[in-house]
């Protein structure tokens, strides 16, 4: 038998009894950046196969909210720092071993590259649209032919942004739940769900609508088989992730896990986009929906979890 | 190069806890934190009980998970392999607390990060960190590994030792004498 205790009884802030470093500003901020990764990867995707009129939604309206999204993001990050006066440090340097560095970087690219392609598109969706000032008019205009460019830059960038949102947790050992690969594709599967998810709830076309339903049947069947080869790793692998794995397999996070994530956000929209493709006619905003606050759920359940699982004093878990 | 390490006797420790209260007092530690703690693991069942009492703080690892994640470099390697934070150049993200296996890194009131820093201020006076000095067993020894007639190189070469989880792949430098 053995048993551990801090004598000197160790109770500082945030830290014990158990971690709690990141609250609800990062799973937001995570949220975001996939449900972003998302639009914009299959907004710079339909271009490039010259469907921008066919899927004038997933081309051109969706991206039209990115800059919000990103905003409120950004802002949830901002919120989450503790030493706020210092947060322009995080652009004076780059640290390519550093997530959280390269990721604030990959975000000031997407940022103004989401903008410059709303620009090229915007007297397209509101023909009464005037710039005003003359040189704005001619730089989108210049900007319009590079528009085949930047298409590729943001299937690209989405890409990593949406990898990034994933492996700003994965790259901690420190944390045997987050300390898999799988979370790196896992929440970039999810972010391009979810994307598809947005522009399905905004689409007005038919036809588009049922191809983004086909895509996100398909990314739902991947991210269903990202989660269970998740836990066979972790139940593979050494203790304290078998410990983690538990957690989510008889333990606290057992029930909203699997009610909310697994059934509600990924098997039910699964199943409805599949009666959908056989010809039922089920409202899209019910898949849609599910989908998205499956997404939101999944990462703050991650973040927390993350937090949960540990190394050392594992008599902590033992008095919850 | 130096390269300071800590080892703190096992058999010697008693858990007083006056490592604690010395580093609290001498950096000014906020009310309610700490940046070292004591660890009592008791092992068997009654009567036949054994039991190992550590001193525990910031590994100040070689190979620092807190300074690779930094996304300002505000968590460095300063002299000797000591793990530090400059207070102005970190902008608060807790990267690094969730990045540290032993959990010895906490926010300070005032925002920015801390933890121990081997008493880098009395080390650079060739003194020894508070935490040493105070220790009424004498059962923390605190070094130079480089130097191989320092006392600690020449305890680590004579008797048992481990680290605190060293599967988690960090190179601790604080040394547990078995
Ligand atoms: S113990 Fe933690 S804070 Fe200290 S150097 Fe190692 S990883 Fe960094
Ligand atoms: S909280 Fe400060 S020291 Fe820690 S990783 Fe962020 S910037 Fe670096």
């Amino acid at each position: 038998m053995k048993e551990t205790v801090i004598t000197s009884g160790r109770m500082n802030p945030g830290i014990d009894p158990v971690l709690h470093a990141w609250g609800w500003e990062i799973p937001i901020y995570l949220f975001l950046g996939g449900v972003v990764a998302g639009i914009l990867f299959f907004a710079g995707l339909y271009y490039i196969r010259g469907k921008s009129e066919q899927y004038k939604a997933t081309v051109k309206i969706a991206p039209l909210f990115v800059p919000a999204m990103l905003s409120i993001g950004l802002l949830a990050l901002f919120l989450d720092l503790t030493h706020k006066l210092y947060f322009w440090r995080l652009y004076t340097i780059i640290r390519w071993e550093s997530p959280m560095s390269w990721g604030a970087w990959i975000l000031m690219i997407v940022f103004p590259l989401s903008l410059m392609w709303i620009a090229t598109f915007i007297e397209d969706i509101f023909p009464n649209w005037d710039w005003k000032f003359n040189f704005v008019k001619k730089t989108v205009t210049w900007l319009t032919g590079f528009q085949k460019w930047m298409a590729w830059g943001l299937i690209i960038t989405s890409l990593i942004l949406g990898m990034y949102t994933g492996i700003l947790l994965s790259a901690f050992n420190a944390r045997p739940f987050w300390n898999t690969a799988i979370l790196g594709p896992l929440f970039l599967v999810s972010g391009l769900s979810t994307g598809t998810a947005f522009i399905m709830l905004i689409s007005k076309s038919h036809e588009e609508k049922s191809k983004l339903g086909q895509i996100d049947l398909v990314l739902i069947a991947i991210e269903i088989f990202l989660i269970i080869h998740m836990f066979m790793g972790f139940l593979a692998s050494t203790e304290v992730q078998i410990h983690a794995a538990h957690m989510f397999l008889g333990g606290p996070y057992t029930a909203v896990f699997w009610t909310f994530v697994f059934t509600l956000g990924l098997i039910v929209p699964f199943i409805s986009e599949a009666l959908e493709l056989k010809g039922f006619k089920i409202p899209v905003v019910i898949p849609a929906m599910l989908v998205l606050i499956g997404g939101l759920i999944l990462r703050f359940i991650v973040v927390d979890a993350g937090q949960s699982s540990r190394w050392l004093y594992k008599f902590v878990e033992q008095l919850q | 190069m130096a390269r300071y390490a800590m080892a703190i006797d096992t058999k010697r420790c008693v858990g007083c806890a006056d490592c604690v209260v010395a580093c609290q007092t001498e950096n000014n530690v906020p009310i309610g934190y700490c940046r070292d703690w004591i660890v009592q693991d008791t092992y068997g069942e009654y009567p036949n009980l054994s039991m190992e009492i550590r001193s525990e703080r910031c590994n100040h690892c070689d190979d620092s998970p807190c300074v690779r994640c930094c996304p300002t470099s505000a968590s460095h390697y300063a002299e000797g392999g000591i793990v530090l934070v400059t207070h102005d150049e970190c902008i608060g993200c807790k990267a690094c607390i969730t990045s540290c296996p032993y959990d010895a890194r906490y926010v300070h009131p005032e925002g920015y990060i801390d933890k121990c820093t081997f008493c880098i201020h009395r080390v650079k006076e060739g003194e020894d960190p508070a935490c040493v000095a105070v220790c009424p067993t004498h059962c923390m020894i605190f070094g130079d590994l480089d130097d191989k007639n320092s006392e600690i190189s020449k305890v680590l070469r004579s008797r048992k030792y481990k680290t605190l989880i060293p599967e988690a792949g960090t190179k601790p430098h604080v040394f547990y004498l078995l």
